[in-house]
């Protein structure tokens, strides 16, 4: 089973294909996703395993040999994050089945969702750099068509921003990859790293690396580059923001991580600590936003913002905790991002407004959802049973071991705000006087409650079951500190 | 030659930033074509100029052009291809639900839709 890599990248492709044909039979497009899904989902599990067990897979496509084919390598770290992604599409498909409306799904929505994913984890998982380009645009075309999808006029606005911020950094992208073929002459990530460390990065590798930067910074919120997301995000239906707010922002974190770590490590007094600079600059504007609004989607939104600073920040310091302590809190922040945007979606349902002013004393007529957004707020900010714990103590650690101090009391102290900013949520729409709440079903409220439900209890277990987890992020974080595992794993023989 | 390019290439690119940061949304569209083209020509030039035959094999041809930036760019031009093509009905779908084509009238903010 030498392809076990590409399945969950096949899978939902090939369902999505199927899915197509049947576009006005919404019970076999449900169906017919949960079924893709389980199976990318086995599939994916067996890979971790395999991975866990073997070490680093990779193939190369057509059997040509390594550097000039196009390899898909496999390592740890991608295919946890495989992994999550699809356990997080699964949940939202199934939150979608009560929420998002018969005319949506009847328009190609389950197939987009698919290609989303197909795009997701192709990023995830590619070896070649030109290879991410294509993949990237496979999740952002995929990505375009569910911000739009149903056509009310505030997503007509606000994706044309989407679309054009995207297309430039599409742009800068092809333009970055362009001098990085002029400079090393080769495509394929190992081959890259390879051929860097060999004329160690004279100052032209140093502008690609923060031409790089700029480029996934657009795609993952980075510091000046995340202007577009607030308002973008808060456009589309919820289960479309979940999916986006724990998925696409991360898959550019996800390239910064790969390429700040395979290629750029010869100069890191520069470039890593320009990474510094800027996560921390992100996590303070983040936390102004998340602070600014009586908005329940733009407080959220903002948590993004704030988390990729978090993440960054922990790969800025390059040490063994630093990093790991990312890849655990890369992990939880997808699983806590799901799970928070799906209970505001049924905050919103319930109360019929986002607006925190408007609501109040949720708590007497729906209190499971109460305590469940408590313990996803109580997660979030990273309450120690809970999944925000450990990535953060291991990022502060690593930043202590590094000597940035300032650093770690920020982000220590953008925990405190990140509280504040979800536990207000809870005060304003659970505690007070209860408002008048519109007339609406509690079927739809039901069924979206349990895979919410679900997700945050996956989340908890990601907190508590951490010990367990430990080896498996330690190979993640092995490879990520030491680029000739995974040069070893594709340039063999 | 490539440096020919660079220039001609820049010129692209100083206008493709002109034209997106208007206010027409129409000219901001014309600014990503202008944008992948420059983006395109940029692979062609940075892969080398040299090389005299086209990369098809024949008898008796040693110099050929790199074939990988071809290849590259034509991915690279369908895929924006496909993102111009959506970009224009949204506009198109976008103009006929605000009436307006001017950027600046579609702010909008999160009190009022």
């Amino acid at each position: 089973m030498i392809n076990l890599l590409l399945f969950p990248i096949i899978l939902p492709f090939f369902f999505a294909i199927v899915l197509l044909f049947f576009k006005e039979n919404i019970r076999v497009q449900r169906s017919l996703t949960v079924i893709g899904l389980l199976a990318a989902l086995t599939s994916s599990l067996f890979l971790i395993s395999k991975v866990k067990a073997d070490g680093v897979q990779a193939i190369t496509l057509g059997s040509w040999p390594a550097p000039f084919g196009i390899s898909m390598v496999s390592d740890m770290f991608s295919a946890l994050l495989v992994t999550t992604t699809i356990i997080i599409t699964l949940f939202v498909v199934v939150y979608s089945f009560s929420s998002i409306g018969k005319e949506r799904e009847r328009f190609f929505y389950y197939p987009a969702i698919l290609f989303m994913i197909t795009g997701v984890n192709g990023a995830f998982t590619t070896g070649d750099i030109f290879n991410m380009f294509v993949f990237f645009e496979v999740l952002l075309i995929a990505s375009y068509l569910l911000i739009v999808l149903g056509g009310e006029k505030r997503q007509l606005r606000e994706s044309i921003k989407y679309i054009l911020v995207n297309v430039i950094s599409s742009a800068l992208f092809v333009i970055t990859v362009a001098y990085l073929y002029s400079v090393i002459g080769t495509l394929n990530m190992a081959d890259i790293s390879v051929k860097i460390a060999e004329i160690g990065q004279p100052g032209i590798i140093t502008v690609i690396a923060v031409l790089f930067l700029i480029v996934f910074g657009v795609k993952g919120s980075l510091f000046p580059l995340y202007f577009w997301l607030p308002g973008s995000y808060a456009a589309p239906p919820i289960p479309v923001l979940a999916l986006f707010g724990a998925l696409l922002t991360k898959v550019g974190v996800y390239a910064i991580i790969r390429t700040y770590t395979l290629f750029f490590v010869h100069d890191i007094g520069f470039t890593h600590e320009l990474l510094l600079v800027l996560s921390i600059l992100t996590i303070i504007a983040g936390c102004i936003g998340a602070l600014a609004y009586f908005d329940l989607k733009q407080i959220i939104i903002y948590n993004i913002v704030i988390a990729i600073g978090v993440i960054l920040f922990g790969v800025s310091q390059m040490n063994e905790s630093g990093l790991s302590g990312a890849i655990f809190y890369l992990v939880h922040d997808m699983l806590i991002k799901g799970a928070l945007f799906l209970l505001i979606g049924i905050i919103i349902y319930v109360t019929g407004t986002s607006n925190l002013r408007k609501m109040g004393g949720l708590m007497k007529t729906h209190a499971p959802l109460g305590w469940v957004y408590l313990i996803a707020a109580f997660g979030l900010a990273g309450i120690p049973p809970l999944s925000g714990f450990v990535g953060k103590m291991l990022i502060v650690k690593g930043a202590f071991e590094a000597g940035n101090v300032v650093g770690s009391i920020i982000i220590l102290a953008s925990s405190l705000v990140v509280l504040l900013s979800v536990m207000r949520i809870f005060i304003y729409a659970f505690w007070g006087k209860p408002v008048e709440l519109p007339k609406t079903d509690r079927r739809p409220y039901r069924s979206m409650m349990i895979p919410s439900v679900v997700l945050v209890v996956l989340s908890v277990l990601y907190g508590v079951g951490t010990e367990w987890l430990i080896p498996y992020m330690s190979d993640a974080t092995d490879v990520l500190l030491q680029p000739s595992i995974y040069i070893d794993a594709v340039l063999k023989e | 030659m490539e440096l020919l390019m660079a220039i001609v290439i820049g010129i692209l690119f100083m206008a493709a930033v002109y034209l997106i940061l208007s206010r027409s949304l129409l000219k901001i569209i014309l600014g990503t074509g202008l944008l992948s083209h420059g983006a395109h020509l940029l692979i062609l030039t940075m892969g080398g100029l040299g090389g005299t035959s086209p990369p098809v094999l024949a008898d008796g041809v040693t110099d050929y052009a790199d074939p990988l930036p071809q290849a590259l760019i034509l991915t690279a031009i369908v895929i924006s291809f496909g993102v111009t093509a959506f970009i224009l009905v949204l506009a198109y779908r976008t103009y006929a639900e605000h009436k307006t084509d001017d950027m600046n009238l579609m702010r909008g903010d999160d009190e009022h839709d």
